[in-house]
């Protein structure tokens, strides 16, 4: 399976958060909208970061916000949140954040080739700062090449 | 050789470390099992681990361990991978 769509309704750009807290429930807000998640998601995300920490921040500026496949889960989705000012989650490398992106997942075994698509855009480092700097819903499908007329085959160059 | 990722969740995270771990070790030729794990099931999944992949927020919730906990600050940066897994396992 490749990535899911990322319908208008998945991206929410240059807003404000006024924390981590935050930040996670706008991408949960934004896989609820798109019909991906129930608000129960959204708080198990949010969870997940108060148990472990900011270990969702995988990168300088970038945020995974997930939590486990669950009933709240409706079916796997992607959403894209840009924050007008990067907000602190206490990572020792990679704050502040300013992109998040929400993933879920219907089933443990779904997401693998999910994720694998994810790395595949994430891996080129023009990513994050393209992201952050997106001003509409279209720019920010064609950088996760989901744009209907600009489809690439394969892995990125690297 | 196995290799455990882990995360919180068991998925999304750990999931990004073992795709590009596996790419990395591809490209270091070498040969290995890489799963990938949640913090909780970890005592079973790396129980006859080499090497534990991880973020810097978890190292403090891996228990006592043989294998070598390697942590990794950008999960997307293949170079960085390739560097302290190739020290790890060299």
């Amino acid at each position: 399976m490749p990535l899911p769509p990322l319908p208008d309704a998945a991206i929410t750009l240059g807003v404000r958060a006024s924390d981590w807290r935050d930040a996670v429930r706008l991408a949960g807000e934004a896989l609820c909208r798109s019909g991906a998640t129930r608000a129960e998601y959204t708080e198990r995300m949010v969870q997940l970061v108060e148990d472990f920490g900011a270990y969702i921040v995988i990168a300088p500026g970038l945020a995974l916000a997930h939590a486990r496949p669950g009933p709240d889960v409706r079916e796997a989705g992607i959403s894209v949140v840009t924050l007008s000012e990067p907000v602190i989650f206490g990572h020792p490398h990679n704050d502040p954040v300013g992109v998040i992106i929400g993933l879920a997942v219907a089933t443990p075994d779904a997401h693998v080739t999910t994720v694998a698509e994810l790395a595949n855009v994430f891996n080129d480092p023009r990513t994050i700062p393209a992201l952050a700097a997106a001003s509409d819903a279209n720019e920010v499908r064609r950088i996760f090449a989901l744009d209907s007329d600009t489809v690439e085959e394969g892995e990125p160059a690297r | 050789m196995k290799v455990v990722a882990i995360c919180g969740a068991g998925v999304g995270t750990s999931a990004i470390l073992k795709v590009n771990a596996e790419r990395v070790l591809d490209r270091l030729d070498i040969d290995a099992d890489v799963t990938a794990s949640d913090v909780a099931s970890l005592a079973i999944s790396a129980a006859d681990a080499q090497v534990i992949l991880t973020s810097p927020e978890l190292v403090d919730k891996i228990g006592p361990t043989n294998a070598d906990v390697v942590v990794i600050e950008n999960y997307f940066d293949l170079d960085e991978l390739e560097v302290k897994l190739e020290a790890a396992l060299g």
